[in-house]
């Protein structure tokens, strides 16, 4: 499979999928979403204190 | 004092792992982050995933694929799968950044790395064990990535059988015994503490 553009629709299985390419980069929309989600969700981690309770509190 | 087996046994296991310590009612202070929660919450996805994966393995291939009980388990499975992964790389990026492999932990971080790698081997023949087109297709495009390697005559991706063996007992049951390791050596050596200041100044 060769050269599809940013935003291109390409057939893969039995689904449709976007990919965003630029340059040797390839990667799908959906695994890109969740690369986003993953790093969002370390920084929040980092950033947030987790609530104290019970003994503690 | 008995010195049979089993008593030479229990007072070893209760050595390295006293009660308290196997099953602590209190953490360090630092470990109230929710950076520490990562590997609780992929330990929780695995037992969901385990949990669905029974209910699949029970009703088989003509119920989740057609009945509308059988589309929520294995959606159930699907996303426990997601989760899994999804928290597991979180916890690996955060034990990576925090080098969890010192003060003696280098067994913990080893089980760890281990089971990563074992499990992407259980979501692969999960992809190939749904039995509709797209394993089909996995299948076809993966064998030659096998026998390229040189293992296609001992794992042979358009086997369903093997496959479907390899994703429900085999490869569930290393992650399972990988994943009690890991669990063990946490309680055994301790949650790592934060890398001190005055060593990432360095």
């Amino acid at each position: 499979m060769v050269g599809p553009t940013s935003g291109e629709a390409r057939t893969i299985g039995s689904r449709v999928s976007h990919y965003v390419h630029y340059g040797i980069f390839l990667i799908s929309v959906p695994n890109l979403i969740v690369i986003g989600a993953m790093v969002a969700v370390f920084v929040l981690a980092l950033v947030l204190r987790l609530p104290r309770h019970g003994r503690g509190a | 004092m008995s010195t049979n087996l089993t008593a030479r046994l229990r007072a070893r296991l209760v050595a390295a792992l006293p009660p308290e310590q196997l099953l602590p009612d209190s953490q360090p202070e630092y470990v109230r982050s929710y950076v520490y929660v990562f590997g609780a919450m992929t330990l929780a996805s695995f037992i969901l995933l385990i949990a669905s994966g029974v209910v699949l393995a029970l009703f088989g291939p003509g119920w989740w694929h057609a009945s509308p009980v059988g589309h929520f388990f294995n959606s159930i499975h699907f996303w426990s799968v997601q989760a899994f992964f999804f928290f597991m790389v979180l916890h690996l990026w955060a034990q990576f950044f925090m080098a969890a492999w010192r003060g003696g932990r280098r067994i913990t971080w080893l089980t760890g790395a281990v089971t990563f790698v074992v499990s992407i081997g259980a979501a692969f023949t999960g992809y190939l064990s749904q039995q509709n087109f797209d394993s089909q297709w996995i299948a076809v495009q993966g064998k030659d990535a096998m026998n390229a390697i040189g293992i296609g005559a001992y794992f042979n991706l358009l086997n369903f059988g093997q496959m479907y063996t390899f994703h429900v007992f085999l490869l569930p049951v290393a992650v399972a015994g990988l994943t009690t390791l890991h669990l063990l050596q946490v309680r055994r050596r301790g949650v790592v503490p934060p890398i001190p200041p005055r060593e990432l100044g360095r």
